[in-house]
């Protein structure tokens, strides 16, 4: 698959500040790209310099292939992390407005707007101020407006902050859906959980350096520790552990019995399968519970950030 | 170039639709007809409120004659009474003052004794008026006592009107100079009002950028030198849809208030300043040179005197307006902008009172020449300078002076402008604001 959007070797400095040293992305077209790293590692200066906002002292950034210009304004959309609208302007001629800065005429921009806001059923507030709005509902218009002109790249920066979990999940769907019709998404969070949920590929930037990128399933891959969780129901529980703290190294487990079974976390060699290990489970207990523990995102975050912490 | 134009519109419709625009667009001029016929009105009935005076002639020198009632002062002649006396009966009558004229047989020891007692301090043109009726007496009295014939005197008395030409020979008028000043000064108090009414308002919408967080989704569809240029030209499109509302409702207003009240105000409110030469310069221009005035007035460069006026005034507007763009994205609300504004004040005021001060008395001055060459100050100092002929070659320095330090301002303030929009919660310095120019 080709990347829609290529950054080469950014570097960004701030007077005797750096905020991107030597930082390069590549993002699959058509997939969903999360940007992690903890407050004020970067991700907003690389934002930043994709949206043409500020220009990064060297490197390139590429979006299909072409050098970033100004034409690529109107193939992105973005939603960023400080957002709002202007106070006194009526939420419809808000919307026109910020749609035609994309490059919309007024007339396209009228009738796709009035498909999503039918859809979002927000079609009666076209005419109120958005300081009639309340946060939620003034997001919803920023989501809107933001994808509006069928961006071909979408950057989100922190997009469900201030929406409750319904209309969370609303624009969660909208974003998957964008996705399937097409559109690569950059998203933004320190929400692990979406992340896990939505984003195929990652990037971790910390400190200005970028630590850690790929496919979400490949870094997982590589940080197992081939640590199996396990329950198991034995007669005799102490001898059990006696004999598996043989062969294995183990660990506390944080499963819940229900039925006072024996938890522990296992960890084998990288000659031990996982077959291995159950073959020689079985025989001792009968096991309720059997699974490989496969790190999140958030301890991946946390580990990987750590690790570059401690050097 | 399209967003652009977006962009200005949005900004005259934001600064248009906005109440406090449209009830000051309207409030305004009726609040000043106001005030300049109350202005009017007040100074009228304090003149033409009569006061009684009490008098005590002790030198007998002047007769009931000498003090006439006229329109706002009548006199009561109290006699021979003693000084303590007299303060004891105009207190008691409640007159509203006491004039003491001393028993003495030297008319100059008579003049530099003469008494006025009042209760609060005497209406200054009041005095003035008393002070002629007396002198003009003694002055008689003395004349007499040299043995000057008074008739010889007055018909020795000479009116010299210099008539002034230029080389080439036309005739000109001195009344034209107070027209042209009046031209120049109205030019220069007009930009420097605008400069400071409409260049904070394009701080503030700045501002509210800011504040509100749209800027960033802003800037992420222009550039931000076209968003602040954009707000720079629809604020002031706005202000001179203003300006235009103002000056047409003020004639209007002025016109009616003129026929309801039977007053000329512009007329009252002159002739209560004008000193005894410029009637006499009134006198002579209403004798025959008015035709002269009118000549003279269509003589005038007014094609070149309106472009530099349009040059000037954008010039101006556009240089300072551009600060006051970086002075709001420099900073998070509005209480942080004093530390910036003095800059930005000082040039406009010094315009201002160099022109007040050098232009009309010495239009080509060293120092109204100087200060019409410094960018900051030339817009509003030149514009007073133009009616009067300002060579070409001065305007144009001064003119490339201008257009050089608006393309210097306006790319430093877009520097800062560009950083300074996206800086939050931080309280900036000048340091700081150098360090953003650099970035």
């Amino acid at each position: 698959m080709s990347n829609l959007l290529v950054a080469e070797n950014i570097v960004k400095k701030y007077a005797d500040y750096t905020a991107l040293n030597d930082v390069s992305i590549s993002v699959p077209k058509g997939s969903i790209f999360g940007l992690l790293g903890p407050n004020g590692a970067g991700k907003t200066s690389l934002i930043r310099i994709i949206n043409q906002i500020t220009m990064p002292d060297s490197g390139k950034v590429f979006l299909d292939g072409e050098e970033l210009n100004q034409s690529h304004i109107q193939h992105i959309g973005y939603l960023p992390e400080e957002r709002g609208l202007y106070k006194s302007m009526k939420v419809g001629e808000q919307a026109l407005y910020l749609a035609q800065l994309k490059g919309l005429s007024k007339s396209e921009a009228k009738q796709r707007l009035k498909y999503w806001f039918d859809r979002f059923e927000i079609g009666d507030w076209w005419n109120k101020k958005v300081q009639e709005l309340s946060k939620g509902m003034a997001q919803k218009i920023q989501f809107v407006v933001t994808v509006l002109h069928k961006p071909k790249l979408l950057i989100f920066d922190e997009p469900f902050s201030g929406f409750d979990p319904i209309n969370a999940n609303l624009i969660k769907d909208e974003i998957l859906k964008l996705k399937n019709e097409g559109a690569t998404v950059i998203f933004s969070t320190h929400r692990m959980e979406s992340v896990e949920e939505l984003c195929e590929y990652i990037a971790l930037i910390d400190k200005s350096n970028k630590i850690l990128d790929g496919k979400l399933n490949d870094i997982k891959r590589t940080f197992k520790s081939n640590t199996f969780d396990i329950a198991i129901k034995s007669e005799d529980e102490k001898n059990l552990i006696t004999e598996i703290k043989n062969k294995f190294e183990i660990f506390d487990s944080t499963i819940k019995s229900i039925d006072n079974e024996s938890t522990f976390k296992i960890k084998v060699d990288e000659q031990t399968s996982s077959n291995d290990l159950l073959n020689f489970l079985t025989t001792k207990g009968s096991i309720t519970h059997f699974a490989e523990v496969i790190p999140n995102a958030n301890e991946i975050f946390i580990e990987a950030v750590n690790q570059n912490t401690n050097g | 170039m399209d967003k652009l134009k977006l962009i200005i519109q949005r900004e005259f419709i934001a600064k248009v639709r906005n109440k406090t625009f449209i009830i000051m667009t309207f409030l305004s001029p009726l609040l000043m007809v106001g005030m300049i016929a109350l202005v009017a009105f007040l100074t009228k009935t304090s003149l033409e409120k009569k006061r009684t005076i009490a008098y005590v002639d002790a030198s007998h020198i002047f007769t009931e004659k000498d003090f006439q009632d006229d329109e706002t002062i009548s006199y009561v002649n109290l006699f021979d009474v003693d000084l303590k006396t007299a303060k004891e009966i105009t207190q008691t009558s409640a007159h509203y003052g006491l004039l003491y004229i001393p028993k003495n047989t030297q008319i100059d020891s008579i003049s530099n004794n003469i008494q006025f007692y009042s209760e609060d301090s005497p209406n200054m043109i009041m005095i003035a008026d008393i002070e002629r009726t007396i002198a003009s007496k003694l002055q008689d009295i003395k004349r007499k006592q040299l043995g000057i014939d008074i008739k010889q005197l007055e018909d020795s008395k000479v009116n010299v009107d210099v008539k002034l030409s230029n080389f080439s020979g036309e005739r000109t008028s001195k009344l034209i100079n107070g027209l042209k000043i009046g031209f120049g000064i109205g030019a220069g108090y007009l930009l420097m009002m605008f400069i400071v009414i409409y260049g904070n308002m394009v701080m503030r919408s700045v501002i509210e950028e800011k504040t509100s967080r749209i800027i960033e989704v802003i800037i992420s569809s222009v550039k931000p030198f076209q968003l602040m240029l954009g707000k720079v030209i629809g604020t002031a499109s706005a202000g001179l849809l203003q300006f235009f509302i103002w000056s047409i409702v003020l004639s209007v207003l002025m016109l009616i208030s003129s026929l309801i009240f039977g007053v000329d105000m512009a007329s009252n409110v002159g002739t209560i300043q004008t000193t005894p030469e410029q009637m006499e310069v009134m006198k002579t221009a209403a004798n025959g040179e008015a035709h002269l005035i009118l000549e003279e007035i269509k003589k005038l460069p007014w094609i070149s005197m309106f472009f530099l006026f349009l040059f000037y005034f954008l010039g101006g507007y556009l240089l300072y307006s551009s600060i006051y763009a970086a002075i709001g994205a420099a900073v998070d609300n509005e209480t942080d902008t004093q530390q910036f504004m003095l800059p930005v004040i000082l040039p406009l005021v010094l315009g201002v009172y160099v022109g007040f001060s050098s232009v009309i008395g010495d239009p080509h001055g060293t120092i109204a020449t100087t200060f019409s060459m410094i960018p900051f100050t030339s817009p509003i100092v030149m514009l007073m300078r133009i009616p009067f002929g300002v060579p070409w070659w001065q305007i144009a320095i001064s003119m490339a002076l201008l257009i050089v330090t608006f393309l210097i301002v306006i790319w430093l303030a877009a520097k800062i402008y560009r950083v300074g929009i996206l800086m939050y919660g931080k309280k900036p310095s000048y340091k700081e604001l150098y360090k953003w120019m650099k970035y």
